[in-house]
């Protein structure tokens, strides 16, 4: 099995938003990165699968050179290569794809493209759409269940009454949620292996956006004024008060 | 221009979709599909009942995986939980909603959909055209599964959500909000930390990356209140905050506050509650 994973470095953006002064971004100084939560799962299932059936991860990014510490956690966790699409700026999604597409095709053919089913930061819920259009392949979307054998993938997705599940024939696009697995925690000794691993840098331009940004706002709502109900345990009376007159107790 | 507006069946995100489609300025025609979920067939028939037209859809998993079908084969931009409109303008949620971006999209039609809860739901009574596209070799589903929740009430549907954070600090200290919970039909939630940590399921994790929950009442019990949470409870009614720490994020996003150590207060809450209906 070969196998391809896409990822996205996001900030880990704590309880607030704080924009830069030209309002394009997050500001990042005091924030660590790491990838979506999905796309971290989607690693995880990956080198699950490869482990138990052999075969090959490899990891690709498009983003700022920083981005390559990302992709050293991704090999961490198992991955055994990496390519990365270098740009420090924001693409949007349908150039995001066509990059990923044009970076695949310069590999030999995998057996399953993984993504996450929106990235954490842009949320646009259609770049692995795109890649699995352009290259010709089913997609299922918002993976909680995967299974691959005999060269088909059962994909089970979940929805409001249970579980949904496709059954699709390899090489094939998935997209994957937080739940499909709990990713682990990488060893010392891999993460010591991963700075060994190939990481194929590639410099890209970045196309005209179709779906360009103009500035990012913070939403106006947050910052209300809680109503205090108490301090500690007394607090409780005045709480089932609440709860009595909010008609749910 | 007229627009087209994808909908579903007793489908609340889908009557806000048509409130959407309402604000562009053309005439609004409503379409639903019928059969099996199948995204690409279900895209291709929308886009040939649309012709040159504007298409919306709710911001639901499928509105989004549908219309991202349609964007594909139309090669053409997709503004995902759009929140306003203006020409070619949008304003369109990022990070589950904690960040707003404005953006313009370069096409000659517009390609959206609409952020849940962003948009009051429609009234307009119109009638839905059904189109039955045929399936021929698209992926669509197989089988569908129902878990057995042993008669619980579900997290995505609970009327109170009692919810625990890293405070909590031990899968077994989830026990006093089980019991509250339980006392008032509610659900048990969690944070991403908790289930990162591995003291609760994810089916319990409430946030952008979790479930996106929207009780009368959200209890936060020892959560900090990161933007990665707040996306999974602001469609909550009320909120309450349990905290030990006066400074929290979580307060202000809190209606109700209530300050102190959580593993004193909930097991208070819960007593009082016995105590009022003399149980």
């Amino acid at each position: 099995m070969r196998i391809l994973c896409a990822v996205k470095r996001v900030p880990i953006t704590g309880g607030k938003m704080v924009l830069t002064g030209d309002a394009q971004a997050i500001e990042t100084k005091h924030l660590g990165f790491t990838i979506s939560p999905h796309e971290e799962c989607g690693v995880e299932e990956a080198v699950r699968i490869v482990e138990a059936q052999g075969g090959e991860v490899v990891v690709l990014t498009l983003g700022p050179s920083e981005a390559e510490e990302q992709l050293r956690e991704c090999m961490a966790l198992g991955a055994d290569r990496a390519i990365h699409l270098v740009s420090d700026e924001e693409w949007d999604a349908q150039a995001t794809a066509s990059a990923l597409v044009a970076a695949v095709r310069s590999e030999e053919p995998f057996d399953l493209y993984v993504f996450g089913n929106e990235s954490a930061d842009a949320g646009n819920y259609q770049v692995g759409i795109r890649v699995a259009y352009a290259l010709g392949l089913p997609v299922v979307t918002g993976l909680k269940g995967l299974s691959v054998a005999d060269g088909r993938a059962r994909c089970e997705q979940e929805v409001a009454t249970g579980r949904d599940v496709y059954d699709v024939p390899l090489p094939a696009v998935v997209t994957v949620k937080e739940g499909l697995n709990l990713p682990r925690y990488p060893s010392v000794p891999a993460k010591l292996r991963a700075n060994r691993k190939p990481v194929d840098s590639r410099p890209v331009e970045r196309p005209d956006s179709r779906l360009e940004k103009l500035r990012l706002v913070v939403p106006a709502g947050a910052g209300k004024q809680a109503e205090v109900l108490g301090e500690g345990p007394d607090a409780a009376p005045r709480v089932v008060e609440v709860l009595q007159q909010l008609g749910v107790a | 221009m007229s627009v087209l507006a994808f909908v579903e069946p007793d489908d609340e995100l889908s009557l806000q979709a048509v409130t959407l489609a309402e604000s562009l300025g053309g005439d609004v025609y409503v379409v639903q599909v019928e059969g099996p979920y199948a995204p690409s067939a279900w895209a291709a028939a929308l886009i040939e009942a649309a012709g040159e037209d504007d298409i919306v859809g709710p911001g639901s998993d499928r509105g989004n995986e549908v219309l991202a079908h349609v964007a594909a084969r139309l090669d053409l931009p997709l503004a995902a939980n759009v929140t306003e409109v203006r020409g070619d303008e949008v304003s369109r949620q990022r990070w589950g909603g904690t960040l707003l971006e404005e953006a313009r999209i370069h096409a000659n039609r517009r390609l959206l959909t609409a952020a849940p809860f962003a948009f009051a739901a429609s009234n307009t009574v119109l009638q839905a055209q059904v189109l039955s596209p045929s399936l021929d070799d698209a992926v669509t589903v197989v089988e569908h599964v129902v878990p057995d929740t042993g008669g619980k009430v579900s997290l995505a549907d609970a009327k109170v959500v009692v919810s625990g954070g890293r405070g909590v600090g031990s899968a077994e200290g989830f026990g006093i909000l089980e019991e509250l919970a339980a006392l008032l039909d509610g659900a048990v939630g969690c944070s991403r930390v908790v289930t990162s940590a591995g003291w609760r399921p994810h089916t319990d994790q409430v946030g952008q990356t979790g479930t996106k929950v929207s009780p009368d009442l959200y209890i936060a019990c020892g959560i900090s209140g990161a933007t990665q949470h707040i996306a999974g409870c602001k469609g909550a009614k009320k909120l309450l905050a349990i905290n030990n720490d006066p400074e929290a994020t979580i307060f202000t996003h809190a209606d109700y506050a209530v300050i102190g150590n959580l593993h004193e207060i909930v097991p208070a809450i819960s007593a009082e509650l016995r105590k009022v209906r003399g149980t």
